[in-house]
């Protein structure tokens, strides 16, 4: 993976910029001791290590502006991380800036119950928010996989998804303001406890930017009351196209599920052989469908969820009796990364999103790729909203393995986009997939995100060789090349 | 004479866009002028007029997305997510309704534009949560697109964001793709009589604190819920508080049974059902309370935290008069107040200031909106940010300049 060249002046200015660092967080905050900067060369995409010049890790906003304008002034650029559990490379650290950790972040301001929301800093859990919330009934709704150690503040930067985007939507849809440091240090109240954004929504633009427009310090979330009940259904089916028509069915039936998740039988048997959830053996592909909400009304719908299913041709079906069973037929979909990586000494996961209906012609030809790879793939999928997780099989020991299943990935990748997806549909695109950019976008899209980079970042200190594969100076994007004639007067009627 | 631009085709929008940054004429960008009343008259010499980019191009109802020109009636949008039982769940509202024009005359583009929405807001969200990707021509007269046409996606800036709400400032949509739901079942509203201010309150923290998924709450006070169009709501003659439930049938009737008893110890309790419930929100969504003899008003929409609504609606009346009614749940106040030349602008915002929000001034005359800032004004360095996102898109100021922030 190329990165954007280290600034050497940079590098050997370090012990001056460890002293201003250490004049702005005193103590433990400030880490130079190249064992310890170890623990932060990477995040959970592992193939990348890169030593950080420094880590910084700040406990007050007032803090994170000083050093933020210290760099803006200084030219050292800021990589931000979260908990590190980033998927595609975003706090892949630089050898030339300082990775700025928000782990100390960590506390939870403010519950307001009567406006169902909660004030938290950035480094609280996902789980954590949620934690805070649960004695009184109420949780908050997007759920990444990793929501046990990830970082609500890295959801943001992310817009990290999770099995019930479908019906609760995306963190997106779930955030109602946030304090922000821009890079200059000036400190920014976007959004708040009201609904609406005013002006441009600038809270939207910066969710999902993954590091590359300003630091956040506060948030605050929409928290939900938890559903009175909820059951789920296992749906087996001889092929993945009869499972994914059987998704379109349950939705044109008017029924948004809580959770849609299907696995194909690679997956299904890694993860049965796992955990043991009682999932059929003799299915090509098996939907896990629940319903949350009252009692009453998760039972009407789980009947006709079964009926459609019948009608779709499912060869199994289980609806879960009690909580426990409910648990069980989660814990293999929640396995199912570690179940692969039981049976394949490594794994790349994947993460794109696709229109449901062309899932059929995905997975064909990615069983035609994993012939001409020769390694193998298994599949679980988001089936609801259409965000695939190929799991390609490797073995990094062998030689050649890890580029093959790279090429792999990056052909999966291609082929959503080709059938009309998307590149991402919850890790982001990070260093990961950076280079792909280019097959979604054209260079005048990129270059229309990168002018938004430039009125939050203009001299591109903020997370710089992230997401965008070329690093456009904000001066050669600023450019205007029309004038007057050098344009055809357009034939277009008048009135 | 105003010249109108009226492109058939993308190409074409982008020569116009080209051809206006080349004269250096701004242009007055438009779907049907449905919400020209909305935000501050543009100064521009030129109509760029996208009504010919119309039509539903792409709809597949398993999978929940719809693609069309952004000039494609709502009409034909509703109608056409109608006949397969789904619908825009943010169920945005209808500003014909408030400016007393053609009813129906707004168009898919300009309820992204505005990122129009309804009381169903609380639940899912306004437009911009639907939002899911566009083709458009920037004010630099350049072709691009954001976003995609899946429900989940997060491949490199969401400038869907920036795009709803942003009335036409950064760059000209040629197509948009949006997310659609199914419709309810069944929908019901529970109504509650008579409530003073701290038991509708009460009653509604209870409501929209609970597991019952209110897809609606409001609060009427007695003049207002006098002008309703619904018999049970004008015939009360008092406050009339409501909350709508939605969902299938046995979940429906199950929440409303709870949902009554919730409400029973505040006052009495009455029940829509669904042709009177429809047309209940829908006057709630199109703040219908201030039109017909109210049309001389100038209305505000006024968006808080959802509690500090009733401190809020009080100050407004006790210090300008006029009337309030709560779009509750969303934290929202619709404010009609007598015309002023200033609007009551500076004193309402003084009322919000210590409670965060803000306050849109939604219809008043032309020279009004010109005079007084419309949309809240923002403190300095976030001004300067969003002065610097348009920038970004319009360098040379050339779409509906003026329409948001005066001079930009």
């Amino acid at each position: 993976m190329l990165m954007p060249k280290p600034d050497q002046g940079v590098i050997d200015r370090r012990a001056e910029i460890i002293a201003a660092m250490r004049a702005i967080v005193p103590g433990e905050g400030v880490i130079a001791d190249d064992a310890m900067l170890k623990a932060f060369e990477c995040d959970g995409l592992m193939a990348y290590r890169q030593l950080p010049l420094i880590v910084v890790l700040p406990e007050t906003t007032a803090q994170v502006s000083e050093i933020l304008k210290y760099c803006h002034d200084n030219g050292v650029k800021i990589v931000p991380r979260g908990a590190g559990t980033g998927l595609s490379g975003g706090a892949l650290p630089l050898a030339d800036a300082i990775t700025l950790g928000l782990s100390k972040f960590n506390r939870v301001l403010d519950i307001d119950y009567a406006n169902r929301c909660a004030v938290v800093q950035p480094g609280v859990t996902n789980l954590g928010v949620t934690k805070a919330v649960e004695g009184d009934g109420f949780y908050y709704a997007p759920d990444p996989s990793s929501q046990i150690a990830c970082s609500i503040g890295g959801n943001i930067a992310e817009n990290s998804g999770g099995v019930h985007c479908l019906k609760y939507g995306l963190t997106t849809n779930n955030v109602l303001g946030v304090e922000m440091v821009l890079m200059d240090g000036t400190v920014l109240r976007l959004g708040g406890k009201h609904l609406d954004p005013g002006g441009y929504d600038l809270l939207g633009v910066l969710t999902g930017s993954e590091g590359l427009l300003g630091v956040i310090t506060e948030v605050t979330v929409r928290i939900l009351k938890k559903p009175e009940t909820a059951r789920a259904v296992l749906l087996g089916f001889n092929s993945s196209e009869e499972g994914g028509d059987c998704v379109a069915a349950i939705i044109n039936a008017g029924i948004i599920p809580g959770g849609i998740e299907m696995m194909d039988k690679p997956a299904i048997h890694a993860t049965e052989e796992f955990v043991h959830a009682g999932y059929p053996m003799d299915v090509e592909a098996l939907l896990i469908v629940e319903l949350d909400g009252p009692k009453v009304e998760v039972d009407y719908l789980i009947e006709r969820v079964g009926e459609i299913a019948t009608g779709q041709g499912a060869i199994y079906s289980r609806i879960s009796e009690s909580e426990e069973e409910r648990a069980a037929f989660w814990s293999g979909r929640k396995n199912a990364f570690p179940a692969v990586g039981r049976i394949s000494p490594d794994y790349l996961c994947m993460d794109g999103t696709i229109p449901r209906k062309k899932l059929g012609l995905v997975l064909q030809r990615m069983t035609e790729m994993s012939d001409k790879y020769g390694l193998r793939v298994a599949n679980v999928f988001h089936a609801g909203d259409g965000n695939l997780h190929p799991l390609i099989m490797f073995d990094a020991n062998q030689p050649g393995e890890l580029d093959r299943a790279e090429e792999f990935g990056a052909d999966i990748l291609k082929l959503c986009v080709e059938v009309g997806g998307v590149l991402s549909g919850e890790h982001g695109i990070g260093v990961e997939k950076r280079d792909l950019m280019g097959e979604m976008f054209t260079e005048d899209d990129l270059k229309q995100q990168q002018r938004v980079k430039c009125a939050f970042d203009p001299d591109h200190h903020l997370n710089p060789g992230k997401v965008y594969p070329t690093l456009h100076r904000c001066a050669e994007l600023g450019r205007m090349h029309i004038s007057r004639g050098q344009v055809p007067f357009p034939d277009i009627p008048r009135f | 004479m105003t010249e109108i631009l009226k492109p058939d085709t993308a190409d074409q929008v982008l020569d116009a866009v080209k051809w206006a940054v080349s004269e250096a004429t701004p242009l007055d960008v438009r779907g049907t002028g449905s919400k020209a009343g909305f935000g501050r008259p543009v100064q521009a010499g030129r109509v760029l007029d996208l009504s010919n980019l119309a039509g539903i191009t792409d709809y597949d109802p398993g999978e929940l997305v719809l693609t069309a020109g952004p000039a494609t009636p709502m009409t034909e949008i509703e109608q056409a997510l109608a006949e397969t039982n789904q619908e825009l769940a943010f169920e945005p509202m209808d500003m014909s309704v408030l400016y007393g024009t053609d009813a129906g005359a707004g168009t898919l583009g300009g309820v992204i534009a505005a990122n129009l929405s309804g009381p169903r807001r609380i639940k899912t969200g306004a437009a911009r949560d639907h939002f899911l990707g566009f083709q458009a021509v920037s004010g630099r007269g350049e072709v691009f697109k954001s976003g995609g046409k899946v429900m989940k996606n997060v491949t490199g800036f969401d400038l869907s964001k920036l795009m709803a709400g942003s009335f036409g400032t950064l760059a000209v949509m040629t197509q948009v793709s949006v997310k659609v739901l199914p419709r309810p079942e069944k929908t019901r509203t529970i109504l509650l009589m008579g409530a003073d201010d701290t038991h509708a309150v009460a009653a509604l923290c209870d409501a929209l604190g609970s597991s019952h998924e209110v897809a609606g709450a409001a609060h009427l006070p007695a003049s207002v819920a006098a002008r309703s169009a619904v018999g049970y709501v004008s015939g009360a003659g008092t406050s009339v508080t409501a909350v709508r439930v939605e969902g299938p049938g046995p979940s429906v009737e199950h929440r409303c049974n709870s949902l009554r008893d919730l409400f029973a110890p505040f006052g009495a309790v009455e029940e829509l059902h669904s042709h009177n419930s429809a047309a209940f929100w829908r006057e709630v969504r199109d703040a219908a309370p201030f039109t017909g003899d109210w049309q001389d008003h100038q209305v505000w929409r006024v968006s808080v935290s959802p509690t500090a609504g009733p401190t809020v609606g009080q100050h407004l009346r006790a210090r300008l008069g006029g009337e309030v009614y709560y779009d509750w749940g969303g934290g929202l106040i619709w404010f009609a107040l007598d015309a002023r030349s200033d609007a009551g602008a500076a004193d309402i915002r003084r009322v919000i200031r210590d409670c965060g929000g803000h306050a849109t001034l939604v219809r008043a005359a032309a020279d009004v909106r010109q005079a007084a800032p419309v949309f809240q004004p923002q403190p300095g360095p976030l001004a300067d940010l969003s002065k610097r996102v348009k920038e970004a898109f319009d360098p040379e100021g050339i779409l509906n300049p003026g329409r948001m922030t005066a001079g930009v």
